[in-house]
């Protein structure tokens, strides 16, 4: 055997005995933890991304999309037929399908025979039945609805549904659409009807806000040479996507989210860190006489090394092995929690991650256990004869460095970026340093009461007090954990709550758009009959913004994304002779009578898209051009949810362009049945229902919350076993001091209670220093996020504190039973 | 500067000493300034020789062994061991110096408490890379009369059975010199007498040097050389 099998072999047996004595348990549960937490998000985001790379190529439905809000130019479609390619219109919009009374807002789309292109139709015969590939589309005459929108509208296959002014069958349910993507973030329910029946609905007018989409298909070279021949006649309303473009939001979002899951994931890394240093520092010291004895027999510094760090690469090795099985089945909570907001049914996980979890336990084990494990070689062989010789306190300035690489390592492979992983490491360095601020106050103070309290008491408060620095470490650790997630649960509740109360009671919950002009005063009046009060109808004409000044406008010279999605998009245009009562002038001033060619911008527009007072924009308006001077800047509150312009002309600037218009209103409880009746009167007109939205973004809110605990349950877990491995690293002592105790004439009951009161003490204190934590962070988000006046919540201090008291009583007195069950005697004997 | 040990010094006709020490002396830092523990020591050992250092408390015993084991540097004079001096070596040289060559009986056992006896037993030879250690350190454990507790832990054993198990440690490589440091300390005396019957038999068997620390009187009788450490002096028996 070579002298390296040898070694390995030596490690190898020295780590099975270890793990045999249980000097590995704490150690080894905190490396679990680690690389669970890290496994379960990564496994997670895998399956996600395997969603999204099975998709890419239905992303589409097609090779090449041509999308806008105009109908495509017939030469497009010739020309494709003249290339050989594929192709298809589809047509969608929003609007308001009836079945009898009972109505819902859809997301129509309207398909000619051949879609898609790419992938297939997945539909059943009836509700929640298996469901198989179509090549077919609706035929004129029927719709296909999914199984939401029935559920919506009470109906099922064979009802007829009102569609505008056309009544349509279903024949199908709706299963699968490949172009549909993700279900991430869909608000509305899909009905699919023919391209063919469109016309007789007659809900689409001009200017109504609706998405046609040309589809291509064809060998890749037809592609793109149908793709080069585009270029310049490409009308300026229109774009152009293929595969690599195909939903690109849903990938930066997903992307975002990944890298947010990560950061919590490695919020549980750090902690565990702890436990991993705390144990590893105990099984250190446990390990100088052995090292001792080793080095008698002859073992040379560099053997002792090398074996330590053989056994710590296995338990890495292992840790991240036993981390990843655990994530594995941690994910399968986080996908049941998430899943269906990324689309229904996820792939398996693929093994990707693995490495992953086997790095972050490697890293762990390097950067919080081998700097005390390193030190093991400095024990000297005399040691054997006299004991108290040992290497200098395993807690050296190596051994922080090391510890702080290993965590700003593990921050920046989450965070993807130095920038935000410098952030993540300077918060949690100033809130961990705040902690243990609060806990060595809460402890010095504590020392004091001992002398008013009973002697149970007296034992457990002086142990907080006396192991000083282990007792911050472990309330700093767990309060952490219990912190996060009282931001999570409490914070998040009282947020969403008081942004709801910011609300006034009568804020419109309903939108009217798509109103054609015709219509308005009718509208008007109908609303006014009703008693809804006299609406304002406020004109709305879409624009692209192609100028500012002399200088053409394109998405490539912004670097942010929001401008330049603001750029690509369409603007909503309107007129207006006052501003509206919620519009505030901040420069400039409003337009003087008789103004034409003015304009008004909203101020965080101006400055997003670097408008100033004074420049000349141009926009293109259904092929036209339309110009016009900023004259004002406006502040505008967006989330009074009244109506509102981006950009607004004097009144005749816009005459003779296609607009429709657009209101809203508060709809009272009990009053959808003036909903129904609107949209029979007006079938053109699509009613947005603010209410859904709102608890559809609330439900989404929600489960991501849900998904951020899921994961900071880690966090918590590590918390407890740095409390477990600070018991551990105490236990010899304490069981001293127990028997001890016990033989000075203690009885089991009165050590038993300071042991209690010791760790309901600890937990006490991680609780309220959470809470403290956790209201700090719900005011400073009310106050800058969410700008309204936060009312901290009593309900925070008592769950962080019965948390803390529970948690950690519970938890440290099953760590120490074992002190109570040994007899006084052989403890003494033993010694410490 | 290495000579073969047993074999005749051509310079002076005499065997070639296993362990020799010159004008040894150690001394430490502390608060009331340098205190010397050791003084001026010189021996010499042939092999298969068995000595012992007797003294009372805190005469400097323990201090010698360690230094005539290379467990520590002397601050004066020098050490020889197995025919190499010491101090030329650094803390892994002796080490390697050691390896195989050494064996250690200490008064408190030093037996891991998370290994059973025979893998305590093993454990030198394990480091030592022997294939046959298991067969071997079982070999040894019956030769002490513990072949039955051999899968026994050192806290399920008595004092006396755990030193048995020490020297079955300490022999199962068939060290050429061994170090004993008062190993019947900890022990009764009837045990004691037990455990001291097993060592010499083995060091007779195996012919291995002795050197052995105590301030037991008739144990130091067992042995054919006795040195008398007296505040870290040699009183009685200086070298031969």
């Amino acid at each position: 055997m070579s002298a390296a099998a040898r070694l390995l072999a030596l490690a190898l047996r020295q780590t099975w005995r270890d793990a045999r004595g249980g000097e590995l348990r704490v150690l080894v549960a905190a490396l679990v933890i680690a690389c669970a937490a890290v496994a379960a998000v990564g496994f997670f985001t895998d399956r996600i991304r395997l969603v999204l790379e099975r998709q890419a190529g239905e992303l589409l439905a097609a090779d090449l999309v041509i999308a806008g809000t105009q109908p495509p130019a017939d030469f497009l479609d010739a020309e494709a037929g003249r290339r050989g390619l594929a192709h298809a219109r589809t047509l969608t919009f929003p609007s308001v399908v009836l079945n009898a009374d009972a109505s819902a807002l859809a997301e129509l789309k309207a398909v000619a025979p051949g879609y898609p292109l790419r992938g297939a139709l997945k539909t059943a015969p009836e509700p929640y039945a298996p469901a198989a590939d179509t090549r077919e589309t609706p035929a004129p005459g029927t719709v296909w609805a999914d199984e939401r929108l029935l559920a919506e509208l009470g109906a099922g296959v064979g009802s007829t549904l009102d569609v505008g002014a056309s009544r349509l069958t279903v024949t199908r349910v709706l299963a699968y659409e490949p172009d549909r993507g993700g279900d991430l973030f869909s608000l509305a329910p899909r009905l699919m009807m023919a391209l063919a029946d469109l016309p007789a609905t007659q809900l689409v007018q001009p200017g109504s806000r609706v998405t046609w989409r040309l589809l291509l298909a064809g060998t890749p070279e037809a592609v793109a040479g149908y793709r080069d021949w585009l270029g310049l006649r490409l009308p300026a309303s229109m774009r152009v996507q293929d595969v690599r473009e195909a939903r690109p939001e849903l990938r930066v979002a997903l992307e975002r989210a990944g890298r947010f899951l990560g950061l919590a994931a490695v919020a549980a890394v750090l902690v565990a860190g702890v436990g991993i240093a705390i144990a590893a520092r105990r099984y250190a010291l446990r390990h100088r006489d052995a090292v001792a004895l080793m080095r008698c027999f002859g073992v040379t510094q560099g053997r002792v090394l090398a074996l330590y760090s053989i056994e710590l690469a296995l338990l890495g090795l292992a840790g991240g092995l036993a981390g990843a099985g655990l994530g594995w089945l941690a994910q399968q909570g986080l996908a049941a929690i998430l899943g269906e907001l990324a689309g229904g049914t996820l792939p398996a996980a693929s093994w990707r991650p693995l490495p992953a979890a086997l790095a972050t336990g490697l890293v762990a084990v390097l950067g919080y256990a081998a700097p005390p494990l390193a030190q093991l070689r400095k024990v000297p062989p005399l040691r054997v004869l006299r004991r108290e010789l040992a290497p200098a306190d395993a807690w050296t300035g190596a051994a922080y460095v090391s510890a702080t690489l290993a965590a700003a390592a593990l921050v920046l492979w989450q965070a993807g970026e130095p920038r935000l992983a410098a952030w993540v490491l300077a918060g949690t360095a100033a809130t961990a340093v705040l902690l243990a601020l609060g806990a060595w106050g809460l402890t010095r103070l504590l020392g004091r009461l001992r002398g008013r309290v009973g002697v149970a008491w007296r034992f457990g408060l002086a142990n907080v007090s006396r192991r000083g620095g282990a007792s911050i470490v472990q309330v700093v650790a767990i309060g952490l954990g219990l912190m996060v997630l009282l931001v999570l649960t409490l914070v998040r509740t009282d947020l969403l709550a008081g942004w709801r109360a910011s609300l006034p009671p009568e804020a419109p919950n309903r939108f009217l758009i798509n109103v054609q002009p015709g219509e308005v005063e009718a509208l008007q009046a109908e609303l006014h009959a009703a008693g809804l009060g006299a609406a304002t109808l406020h004109p709305m004409v879409r624009g692209r913004l192609t100028q500012i000044g002399e200088r053409p406008v394109s998405a490539a010279d912004y670097p942010e994304p929001r401008a330049q999605r603001l750029v690509e998009r369409e603007f909503n245009l309107s007129w207006a002779e006052a501003p509206q009562p919620d519009n505030r002038i901040v420069a400039g001033r409003w337009f003087g009578p008789g103004a034409r060619a003015e304009v008004s911008v909203e101020q965080g527009l101006a400055g997003t898209l670097g408008i100033r007072l004074g420049d000349r924009l141009r926009f293109a308006v259904a092929g036209q051009s339309v110009e016009g001077t900023v004259t004002s800047l406006r502040s505008v509150e967006w989330d009074s949810f009244h109506v509102n312009f981006f950009v607004v002309f004097p009144p005749g600037a816009l005459d003779g362009l296609p607009a429709t218009w657009i209101t809203s209103f508060h709809l009272p409880a009990g009053r959808q049945a003036l909903i129904a009746e609107l949209v029979r009167a007006h079938p053109s007109v699509t009613v947005l229902d603010i209410d859904a939205l709102l608890s559809k973004v609330r439900e989404i809110i929600e489960r991501v919350v849900l998904g951020v605990e899921y994961v900071f349950l880690f966090t918590l877990a590590a918390g407890l076993a740095v409390l477990y491995a600070a018991i551990q690293a105490t236990r010899d002592e304490r069981r001293y001091e127990a028997a001890l105790a016990r033989t000075l004439g203690a009885s089991r009951r009165v050590v038993l209670q300071g042991l209690i009161a010791e760790f309901a003490v600890l937990g006490l204190l991680a609780g309220v220093l959470a809470a403290a934590g956790a209201s700090a962070l719900g005011w400073g988000l009310a106050q800058q996020v969410f700008d309204f006046p936060y009312r901290p919540d009593p309900l925070l201090w008592l769950a962080g504190a019965a948390a803390g008291v529970f948690g950690v009583g519970l938890a440290g007195l099953a760590g120490t039973r074992a002190v109570l069950d040994q007899p006084p005697l052989a403890t003494l004997r033993a010694g410490v | 500067m290495r000579a073969t040990p047993g074999e005749l010094d051509a310079a002076t006709g005499r065997a070639v000493p296993i362990v020799r020490a010159e004008r040894l002396g150690k001394q430490v830092a502390s608060p009331e300034g340098r205190l010397t523990i050791l003084e001026d020591i010189d021996l010499e050992l042939a092999p298969g020789e068995q000595l012992a250092i007797v003294g009372a408390s805190g005469s400097g015993k323990s201090t010698l062994l360690g230094l005539l084991a290379g467990l520590d540097l002397p601050t004066q004079g020098s050490v020889w061991l197995d025919g190499t001096e010491l101090s030329t070596l650094d803390e892994d040289g002796r080490a390697r110096l050691r390896a195989g060559r050494v064996g250690f009986v200490f008064q408190s056992f030093q037996l891991l408490p998370g290994l059973t006896a025979i893998e305590n037993v093993m454990l030198p030879l394990e480091l030592a890379g022997r294939a046959d250690a298991a067969a071997l350190a079982q070999e040894t454990l019956a030769r002490v009369g513990l072949a039955a507790r051999a899968r026994h832990y050192p806290a399920q054993l008595s004092g006396g059975e755990q030193q048995r198990v020490a020297l079955a440690r300490a022999f199962a490589p068939q060290p050429a010199i061994l170090f004993a440091d008062e190993p019947t300390g900890n022990l009764d005396r009837r045990t004691g007498e037990t455990v001291v019957g097993l060592l010499f038999e083995l060091n007779r068997e195996l012919g291995t040097t002795l050197v052995l620390v105590t301030h037991d009187a008739g144990l130091a009788a067992h042995c054919n050389r006795q040195l008398t450490l007296d505040a870290g002096r040699l009183v009685v028996g200086a070298p031969s």
